[in-house]
């Protein structure tokens, strides 16, 4: 006969614990160390570089050497130029309202109470208007400033949310229309979303800006920064036209089936059936879509717009805080993580409640 | 006529060539105002500017050119610099993305933390911001004559990075590639027909050494093996040098891109199923087994559709090496605008460059992907 094993060692405690996550076996042990120390050294140093031997304020700047610290020093000098551009400094508190109007227009369409396909677009619109009435001023004894003194992070803010506005109509649009059952529109635009596509966003904006000039009649050509933002805006629907046409292609069959049945016409079939599940459906790639875009906005300073990476380098472009690149870089990443972060992590978060099946 | 309207053929048919009518009439009005707008600029259309010398010179390229060159050899070269550093950001972002995949589906904490951290504050930045960032940071170290220097052959200066290359004549050149070659064919034909292996590393091994004894006989007595920058004056002479701009581009695209593939890769090796590791470890697989014929053979199928769409997504992000004056095939198309004004051709050349170069990559990998996908049920 057999005789029983003895039970298992005991598998919990915070020995087993240390072991079975820091030093499993030797190599793990190994790395674990050369990593801790690793970690341990660049901690030290950040810490050291952007906290303890920095230099805050302006009048200390001479201390700003090359052995010092961070010198952060540059911010308090030329942190209104990169965050407000050349705009009027006496109004740069419209611009401020102006851009947490938006940022409060983002995070309130993260709240599933505005998740309608009635409340949504009336919230974006309402904050896009707010914010273009607010920067442009010209009524209740506003001074009026046209785009062209628009910058900085303002600038950022108005191209990121003109795209979405503009676009994403422009993708529902592309997305129907590519899955529609008239068999040239459904090509035409296939052809017109894999070709702007494939190309570079650069590529893009750049013909918008230098070569619609000389293709539109003189009449409908609107200032280059319009031109731009619709360009971006059509790539951006190319992009999330493609994701929507997943969502609707992942609605089941029977319910665009059932609609038509009950005798709903099309437009009732699509708003009220097809696109909240396609929407609901892929919230989490929209989102995605969203922050990427937020991203490559940064790109327009290639063409000439002062937002707030062209800011960024024209801070550091005088001979007087040249040597401060690395902190207004560093500034930069920072203004860009706080937005892209946050939103990428509240996208992951709803990528998991809705696989629990919350969604 | 009521009738015909209510038709719903007829209505499908009616909105079609509305749709295709329109569509000729803006295509037609943007062609008519565009040859309206360039004529009175006194440019004459059509691609016989590509024959014209350009006059002005390239920074960096990987074939001769200078301002005698035609427009046509300076956008090949263009072309050529895009493909470099698009393909080098590949390769190098793949090896990263594969640790920092492998790192953060370890078991070990710290790995996994490190792992993460990266992805985050990469993945968080816009690449134009890191390629401005490493630009910015090259051209601020030291002159060539105080360099950093690594065991006296490889310098670091704002001229750029000095690295040693071989000096490898023609001859060594056209070997090597026969040799790859022989080896491709070898891998292929194994793989097809098991037990020629042997015979095949005896091939190779016969290449090896006709290249050795080619390496010591076919050069003048007194030339290096390896060719070592050294310091003549105010800059350095022999090696390679990686001028700033090409280095920043690639070390933002590589730095920035393993991090999205990174996540990719570790996508796929999660989402295999726990039961077929199971299976195997129930079979008596080892580790090691169930990695290589288990577990890497389904993360790869899983993962290579979202992969071959961020191949192509870095291949057009080269495209912001112009902002630090990398000159990509997007930059000299510019410049060629501003120079030539054939806006009309060059814009078509640029749209068209970008297109090849991203079917092309999608066509490989969507064969492979036909190539290896699970036959049947999966």
């Amino acid at each position: 006969m057999a005789h029983a094993l003895p039970p298992p060692a005991r598998q919990t405690g915070p020995l087993v614990w240390l072991r079975r996550h820091f030093f499993a076996t030797w190599y793990d042990a190994v790395f674990t160390l050369v990593f801790a120390v690793l970690i341990f050294w660049v901690l030290d140093n950040v810490i050291g570089w952007a906290f303890v031997d920095a230099i805050w304020r302006v009048e200390n700047r001479e201390m700003c050497t090359h052995d010092a610290g961070a010198c952060w020093a540059v911010i308090e000098s030329r942190g209104r130029l990169i965050l407000f551009g050349l705009y009027p400094y006496e109004e740069q508190w419209r611009s401020t309202i102006a851009c947490l109007v938006v940022i409060v227009t983002i995070i309130l369409s993260c709240l599933p109470v505005f998740w309608s396909l009635r409340r949504l677009p009336v919230l974006w619109i309402g904050g896009f208007a707010a914010f273009v009435l607010l920067m442009r001023g010209g009524f209740a004894g506003l001074e009026v400033v046209t785009s062209e003194q628009w910058g900085g992070l303002s600038l950022t803010i108005f191209i990121f949310a003109a795209v979405f506005v503009i676009g994403m109509p422009l993708a529902v649009l592309f997305a129907l229309a590519r899955r529609s059952s008239m068999p040239v529109i459904a090509k035409s635009f296939g052809l017109i979303i894999d070709i702007v596509r494939s190309l570079p966003l650069l590529t893009l904006l750049f013909a918008a800006a230098v070569v619609v000039p000389l293709l539109v009649p003189e009449a409908i050509q609107g200032n280059k920064l319009m031109r731009v933002v619709v360009a971006f805006a059509i790539f951006f629907a190319a992009y999330q036209a493609e994701i929507l046409r997943a969502g609707l292609q992942s609605t089941p069959q029977g319910q665009e089936e059932a609609a038509i049945a009950l005798g709903m016409p099309y437009w009732s079939v699509v708003a009220d059936v097809l696109l909240p599940q396609a929407f609901r459906n892929t919230l989490p790639s929209t989102i995605n879509q969203a922050v990427i875009t937020f991203k490559e906005t940064s790109i327009v300073t290639i063409i000439g717009f002062f937002e707030v990476m062209a800011s960024g380098n024209a801070a550091i472009g005088n001979g007087e805080w040249g040597n401060q690149y690395i902190e207004v870089y560093v500034f930069l990443a920072l203004i860009y993580f706080v937005f892209v972060f946050g939103l990428s992590r509240y996208g992951a978060w709803l990528e998991t409640r809705m696989r629990l099946g919350h969604g | 006529m009521q009738q015909l309207f209510a038709s719903h053929k007829f209505r499908r048919f009616a909105i079609q060539a509305g749709f295709v009518i329109v569509a000729i009439l803006i295509l037609v009005s943007l062609v008519l105002t565009g040859q309206r707008n360039i004529a009175d600029q006194g440019i004459a259309t059509g691609f016989g500017f590509l024959e014209r010398t350009t006059g002005w010179p390239m920074n960096f390229s990987v074939i001769e050119v200078t301002g005698r060159s035609t427009y046509a050899r300076v956008l090949w070269a263009g072309l050529l610099n895009t493909m470099l550093v698009g393909f080098m950001t590949l390769i190098f972002a793949t090896v990263l993305g594969l640790l920092l995949a492998l790192m953060r589906v370890s078991t070990n904490t710290v790995m996994k933390l490190v792992g993460a951290t990266y992805v985050e504050i990469f993945r968080n930045v816009p690449v134009i911001l890191q390629v401005f960032f490493w630009y910015a940071i090259l051209t601020h170290l030291p002159s060539p004559r105080a360099a950093y220097a690594m065991n006296d052959v490889i310098f670091l200066s704002n001229r750029g990075l000095m690295l040693p290359a071989p000096m490898l004549s023609a001859s060594d050149l056209w070997l090597l590639a026969a040799a790859l070659a022989a080896g491709t064919f070898n891998l292929w034909r194994a793989r097809a027909k098991p037990g020629t292996g042997r015979r095949w590393a005896l091939v190779l091994v016969s290449y090896a050494v006709l290249f050795a004894l080619l390496l010591v006989t076919g050069r003048a007595p007194d030339a290096p093996l390896v060719s070592v920058p050294e310091l003549k004056g105010l800059r350095y002479v022999g090696g390679i040098t990686l001028k700033p701009e090409f280095t920043a581009l690639l070390v933002g695209l590589v730095l920035f891109g393993a991090s999205y593939i990174g996540e990719i890769m570790r996508g796929g090796l999660l989402s295999v199923d726990r039961g077929k590791l199971e299976a195997g470890r129930a079979l008596g697989l080892s580790t090691f087994q169930i990695n290589r014929f288990i577990r890497v053979p389904l993360a790869f199928r899983a993962m290579l559709p979202a992969l071959s769409n961020q191949y192509i997504w870095l291949m057009k992000a080269t495209t912001v090496g112009i902002a630090i004056g990398y000159p990509d095939y997007f930059a000299v198309v510019s410049t060629s605008i501003n120079q030539s004004g054939q806006t009309m051709e060059l814009l078509a050349l640029l749209m068209g460059g970008f297109i090849v170069i991203n079917y092309s990559i999608g066509f490989v990998l969507n064969t492979v992907n036909e190539r290896i996908k699970l036959k049947g049920r999966s």
